[in-house]
This record gives structure tokens, C-alpha cells and sequence, in this order.
């Protein structure tokens, strides 16, 4: 699937091989993936704790709507544009 | 000043020296380690403990050629399960339908497969093994089959450079999901031979172009990383992300190291794992604090604004071009030394010598 073809029906997963961890050592969340780990931006690791491999793009929107008291229609063309972009970087799948 | 002192990412565990290929570009020292010296399963699972404790991320299960070791399943089950990320850096061809699926099972994360051509003749040739590259072609379809992330490594030399655009076009057909396209280092077996795997400028130019069409035309399928051979670079690399910053190289026999290289440095000891704690180590042995930081560097380093992003290039490298691991890498146009790598490439021989394959000598063991 491209990245264009991503709706808020699509269900987000990690690709295999890469995952969400929280590094003790630094206290800060890190994607875990092959030969290299990056450092998300506190924006994109709230969006990525919410990725579990059920949700749907809408529902990752929806709670982090309600979780920071935003409108879903601003949040969900950020969240949009960002899971695009992590897709094509290889770190999620929808 | 007193440097800052991070806490390491990524640890290399080189398990053994030991490997059924001869490449003449391997990054191992000239003088390899027997079996007989090799750390113990136990050692093994204190170091990966111990990198666990103090922070580091990922650990590539690396050689020589890690599957020698029939442990192998037990150590990366034991990392998975401190949380660190698992790479196996392997040369695929003891990766089969028989040994594959304990490493699946023991929960490893990524493959990194190496290739030593796309063209097999060539391939074989270089790494002195009949029949190899059928049996990587077979590890890297198993991989792909369990669904595993796989990268694929191409070392690039003289006799294969023209070769890039086929060996990316294979990686897409394999189902990898990324291949290192990394010229040859220069040290150890790389630099003895030096002389037969340099390319020119002109195969240079023709990999990085081949390289930029390929991450074109294969965005979001195929990530490349691209590692160019720094001679013909006006600035040093930073070699490890500066020396003791971010890496711990564990050698077969135990050796603390800042990098698979560092077993040269003259006039200073090697920690042991099995002496000292690996936390003692990466803070205050002499061997990492020697060239931390910035305090060590001399001038034009001391005063360039580039220091803290090559933090001075490599320490091998300029104890084998310059005579002096304290001196600013000679790859650098800034460096005193500088001439002496434009004449090394202002003297490649015409016909490329033959190779010194990398084998034991007769003193210290058998391949196996």
C-alpha cells in the first residue's frame, strides 16, 4: 500500500523489525530499528504509543483530539502528513 | 575542560575470528584470533548484561562469521530479552533451513547480509569459497520468507564498482529492505591491499551516481546507505561518531575497543572484559579516554570549527598513513600529512596486484 492511499479506516502497524522503546538509561522514547535507532519528537512518539496494530488512523486521531483537548480536523492532517512520512521512511504500514 | 561522557549505543560483539570466506577487504586484524581464545558463553551473556545496564541500544552479532558459534541462538535470546536490539552480521553462507529458524525463534530483530560482488564468478573469486553465493542467495531468501528485516551489504572495490546499478536492482528483487553500498575501508586486510581494491575517481563519481538514480526511483522501497572511500573526501569521517562517544567493539578474546580497528594503537593496553567491568572500561581506561573529546587533538585541529564533527577523523588512519594515531587524519586537505594520501592515489598501479586473502597464519589456527 502507498502512502497515498492511507484513510482513516487504514489500520496502523510498526514494520517488523522496528518498534517504540523507552531507553531508561536517557529517559526518552526511541524507534528501535535496523542498524540505527532516532530520537521521535514528542509529537510523534504520542502518536506512536498509540500504534498497536488495531488502531486505525482515526482512532489514534480521535484520542489524541481528546486527550489534548484539539480539533480533530487540525490534529488529523498532522497526524496524516506524519504517518505518511513514517511509512515511507520504512517505520510504519498500513 | 573535562569532556562529557555519554553512554555507549551500540556494542559490536565480534564472537570469533573464525570464517569459511578470505575476503581481502575483511575488517578484522591482520592477526586473527584462534579459537582457543575466544570468551566463553558465560562472558558473553556479562558483557551483553553489562551493555544493557549502561545504556546501549543495539547489538550486532558480528565475526569473522558469528554463526561459527553453536551459542549464537542463547546469546541473541538473551539480549532480546534485556531489551536490545538484535543484529546478525553475517556472510549468510552457514544460514540455512536447518540453523535459521533457532535464530527466529531466539527472537533476533535484522539480518545484514554481506555480498562480495553480484556477479559470482567475482563474488567467489574474492571470497575463496566455491559455491557461496548460491547459499547467500538461499539466506537471503529465508529471511525475506519469515518476514524479517533484511539489509544486504555490497563492499565496493575496484573489480565490482561498475557493478552498483545491478547489485541495487538485485537488492529490490531479493526483498531487501536496505543495502549498505560501502566502499572499502583501509586498514588491516583492506589496507594491505590497498593497492588492488582502491577505485579511481572516475568509479567513484559512477558509484555516487548510480546510488542517487536508485534512491530515486526506489524511495520508500529500498533505504541505501552509501559509504564512500574517504581518501578522495576534502574532510576526514567521524570515524565511530568520535572516539569513545557512542561504541564498544568487543574482540573475540575479550578486548574492550573503541573500534575493530584500534588493536593497532601502539604504547597503550587493552581492557578486558574478563579483568575489569565494561562500565570501568568505557570510562577510564586509557585506551577510551585517550582520544575523547577535543583535549587530545592538535592543531589544525585543536582550532577548526569542524572538531566536534569529525572530532579529527580517524585514529587508525592517521597512525597508518602518518605514523601517529594523535595526528590529524591525513584524508584531511587541512591535515600536514595530507600528501601522502594524494600520493597513493596519484599512484595506483594500472593492473590491480593480486590479493592477499585474509587467512590465519600457520602460528596461531586453523579457518573453521
Amino acid at each position: 500500500m502507498t502512502t497515498t492511499d492511507l484513510t482513516d479506516d487504514s489500520i496502523i502497524r510498526f514494520v517488523r523489525g522496528v518498534r517504540l522503546q523507552h531507553d531508561r538509561v536517557r529517559e526518552r522514547w526511541i524507534i528501535q530499528a535496523p542498524e540505527r535507532a532516532f530520537i521521535p519528537d514528542p509529537i510523534a512518539a504520542e502518536v506512536l504509543k498509540l500504534v498497536d496494530g488495531t488502531r486505525t488512523l482515526g482512532q489514534i486521531v480521535s484520542e489524541l483530539a481528546t486527550r489534548f483537548a484539539a480539533p480533530v480536523d487540525v490534529i488529523g492532517h498532522d497526524v496524516h502528513v506524519m504517518v505518511s512520512d513514517l511509512i515511507t521512511r520504512q517505520v510504519l504500514v498500513a | 575542560m573535562t569532556e562529557t561522557i555519554l553512554s555507549p549505543m551500540s556494542l559490536l560483539a565480534e564472537l570469533t575470528h573464525r570464517c569459511p570466506l578470505q575476503c581481502p577487504y575483511c575488517s578484522n586484524p591482520i592477526a586473527l584470533e584462534p579459537r582457543r581464545n575466544e570468551l566463553p558463553t558465560q562472558d558473553w551473556i556479562s558483557v551483553l548484561d553489562q551493555a544493557a545496564e549502561m545504556g546501549v541500544l543495539q547489538v550486532h552479532f558480528s565475526g569473522g562469521e558469528p554463526m561459527s558459534r553453536p551459542d549464537l541462538p542463547d546469546l541473541i535470546r538473551h539480549a532480546v530479552g534485556l531489551g536490545l536490539y538484535t543484529n546478525l552480521i553475517t556472510s549468510g553462507v552457514l544460514l540455512n533451513e536447518k540453523t535459521f529458524p533457532a535464530l527466529v525463534e531466539a527472537g533476533l530483530d535484522h539480518v545484514q547480509l554481506s555480498f562480495q560482488d553480484i556477479d559470482t564468478a567475482n563474488a567467489e573469486h574474492v571470497g575463496g569459497m566455491k559455491g557461496a553465493q548460491a547459499r547467500k542467495m538461499e539466506a537471503a531468501r529465508l529471511v525475506v520468507a519469515d518476514g524479517m528485516p533484511l539489509t544486504l551489504n555490497f563492499v565496493i572495490y575496484r573489480e565490482n564498482a561498475a557493478r552498483v546499478p545491478q547489485m541495487l536492482e538485485a537488492a529490490v528483487e531479493m526483498g531487501a529492505r536496505r543495502v549498505e553500498i560501502a566502499h572499502t575501508q583501509y586498514y588491516g586486510w583492506g589496507l594491505a591491499n590497498r593497492a588492488a581494491l582502491m577505485p579511481t575517481a572516475q568509479q567513484l563519481e559512477q558509484t555516487t551516481q548510480a546510488v542517487e538514480a536508485a534512491r530515486e526511483k526506489y524511495t520508500g522501497r529500498l533505504a541505501i546507505d552509501y559509504v564512500t572511500p574517504d581518501y578522495y573526501a576534502d574532510r576526514p569521517k567521524p570515524c565511530m561518531g568520535g572516539w569513545g562517544r557512542r561504541f564498544i567493539n568487543i574482540s573475540p578474546s575479550g578486548r574492550v575497543l573503541p573500534c575493530h580497528a584500534a588493536e593497532t594503537i601502539p604504547n597503550v593496553a587493552f581492557p578486558d572484559v574478563r579483568h575489569d567491568t565494561l562500565a570501568h572500561i568505557w570510562r577510564d581506561s586509557p585506551l577510551f579516554t585517550m582520544f575523547r573529546g577535543t583535549d587530545w587533538m592538535p592543531q589544525p585541529c585543536r582550532s577548526c570549527d569542524q572538531r566536534e564533527k569529525d572530532w579529527g577523523g580517524c585514529r587508525c588512519q592517521a597512525l597508518a598513513l602518518a605514523g601517529d594515531a594523535a595526528a590529524t587524519d591525513p584524508v584531511c586537505s587541512r591535515a600536514p600529512d595530507h600528501e601522502r594520501v594524494v600520493r597513493v592515489l596519484e599512484t595506483l598501479p594500472a593492473e590491480p596486484p593480486p590479493f592477499r586473502y585474509r587467512r590465519y597464519t600457520r602460528a596461531t589456527d586453523e579457518v573453521g
